[in-house]
């Protein structure tokens, strides 16, 4: 089992999420952080002084999945997350030793 | 005794609601301006104005400000100490048409809000002890002997025939170079000028704008002490300085910095309603729109004083407060116009008369003088006491916490965890 973690924009989440359920993916979490890449911070002014942004907010949206299927989706989360600017953010996958259904105590690809 | 007129009571009576709104709308106006940890600290500092110095002036303050002249317009007597004995205003038998009482109680609003306007310069980093004890002091020993001076007909200043309609300088020039003298012993907060403090929620600063606007109709137009034609040019006076300022602050920060922001459409705002509340009753529509343009183009320039200088005056009391009401009672000696108020001389404009500019100037000068010398004094004195200062610790946890035991902003599920102790 791999857990599949992709930082992106947050106004793409929406087209990542309907992607990812037209081809089954069963359940995900995001969380809401800010981080710096390639992509610079923002400027802001406040009564003529200067403020560099350094941390741009982004999602995080973490999926759980076979290893099987990791390439297509990952495949499909760049199409869906891509706009062509820096900042798109990045897609990255580890190992998972084992997962566990709370509700069933289900284990293993059951508990996907 | 002088006929009370139920218009003009009615009148004043709204209008001391109308003062007594600016002090939320001035908290929140602060408020959203500074960071999250600090919201609580700095509404705090501005509600307690209402609950500590309201008391005072009816046990002191009132008393020392419009009591009977002690000798040489510099101060009133003790003869209204608790109000007891509340005949006639003395300087004003005859005159006014709204009881004593109601007098009282709009003159109590200003000596609230005054102190409350340093609040400002202090912010994040003063204990709260400290400022109680600023507050209560000040509001006794230096706003009312100023208020004396310029607003009672006893007064040094009203004697010479220097003019402040509704607090040029009693208010706005008082409490911004007392900011500044307080900022002095203070020291910056920690951090600044290098690390960004940028403002944790701006519409609850432009909200403030929006109450201290409306308020300020009270303020300036119920100066007139009666509902009549005069209040009414009051009222337009002030409602034109403040677009006109508006529009000034705008158009010099769209030139220099590039953008129009909503901080900038506030601020200008407040500074052109600060510079017309000298002149809110003497001038005419056309000359509010000047004085409050001028207002907002150059309280604009003068927040760069402060990196210049290196004084962390906060949230700008000095270049919107101070520079707005220097602005404002020194202009009020050119566009003084008695076809306005028979009450006041023309100005240099309208008569070519310089005596009332020079008068404004002795005016600025010595509340400048007095306020200044006096805050720096009191600052120190109480920082020699018990400090003026949070610790560092406390300051980078936030005044919210360490001062009142409280937080601002409780969002989410996790946060409302607990046990009760």
């Amino acid at each position: 089992m791999k857990l599949v973690t992709a930082i992106v924009k947050p106004f793409k989440l929406d087209e990542v999420r309907d992607v990812l359920k037209g081809m089954g993916v069963e359940g995900m979490t995001i969380t809401e952080v800010q981080g710096f890449g390639r992509q610079r911070g923002q400027t802001e002014v406040y009564r003529g002084a200067e403020y560099t942004v350094n941390f741009v907010p982004k999602v995080r949206l973490e999926v759980l999945l076979s290893a099987d299927a990791v390439d297509g989706i990952v495949e499909a989360i760049v199409e869906a997350a891509r706009t062509g600017k820096i900042g798109d953010g990045k897609i990255w996958v580890t190992d998972v030793e084992g997962v566990t259904r709370i509700r069933t105590g289900e284990k293993g690809s059951d508990a996907l | 005794m002088p006929e009370i007129d139920s218009g003009d009571t009615a009148w004043v009576l709204m209008s001391i609601a109308l003062v007594l709104f600016m002090v939320p709308g001035l908290a929140f106006f602060y408020a959203g301006m500074v960071r999250s940890k600090n919201v609580l600290g700095m509404l705090m500092q501005n509600f307690f104005s209402l609950g500590l110095v309201s008391v005072l002036w009816v046990l002191l303050g009132f008393s020392l400000a419009f009591g009977e002249d002690l000798g040489g317009g510099f101060v009133g007597a003790l003869d209204f100490v608790g109000l007891a004995g509340l005949g006639e205003i003395p300087g004003l038998e005859g005159a006014l048409t709204i009881p004593p009482i109601a007098f009282v109680a709009f003159q109590m609003m200003f000596a609230v809000i005054t102190p409350a306007l340093i609040t400002g310069a202090i912010a994040d980093r003063m204990k709260f002890a400290a400022w109680v004890v600023f507050l209560a002091v000040w509001s006794v020993l230096v706003y009312a002997p100023v208020a004396h001076w310029v607003f009672s007909p006893g007064g040094w200043l009203f004697q010479r025939g220097a003019l402040d309609f509704a607090g040029g300088t009693v208010v706005h020039i008082n409490a911004g170079v007392a900011a500044l003298a307080l900022i002095v012993v203070l020291g910056r907060r920690r951090g600044w000028p290098g690390e960004a403090m940028p403002p944790h929620s701006l519409p609850l600063t432009l909200l403030g704008t929006g109450i201290l606007w409306f308020g300020w109709f009270g303020f300036n137009a119920g100066s007139a002490l009666g509902a009549n034609g005069l209040a009414a040019q009051a009222l337009i006076n002030t409602h034109i300085a403040a677009a006109a300022g508006m529009c000034g602050w705008l158009l010099v920060e769209r030139i220099k910095d590039g953008k129009a922001t909503t901080l900038g459409g506030a601020s200008g705002a407040v500074a052109g309603l600060v510079a017309i509340t000298p002149c809110a009753g003497f001038v005419n529509t056309m000359s509010a729109l000047a004085i409050g343009a001028v207002a907002g183009a150059v309280c604009f320039l003068a927040i760069q004083l402060k990196y210049r200088l290196r004084y962390d005056d906060s949230l700008d009391v000095v270049a919107v407060h101070l520079v707005g009401g220097i602005i404002g009672s020194v202009l009020l000696g050119v566009f003084a116009d008695a076809g306005v108020n028979d009450a006041a001389p023309d100005g240099l404009l309208f008569g070519g008369n310089a005596e009332l500019l020079v008068n404004q100037f002795i005016a600025v000068g010595a509340t400048l003088a007095f306020s200044g010398i006096l805050s720096l004094v009191l600052a120190k004195v109480i920082d020699l006491a018990i400090g003026l200062r949070v610790d560092e610790d406390d300051e980078a946890q936030g005044l919210d916490t360490t001062q009142h035991a409280e937080t601002a902003y409780s969002f989410g599920d996790v946060r409302s965890l607990g046990r009760v102790a």
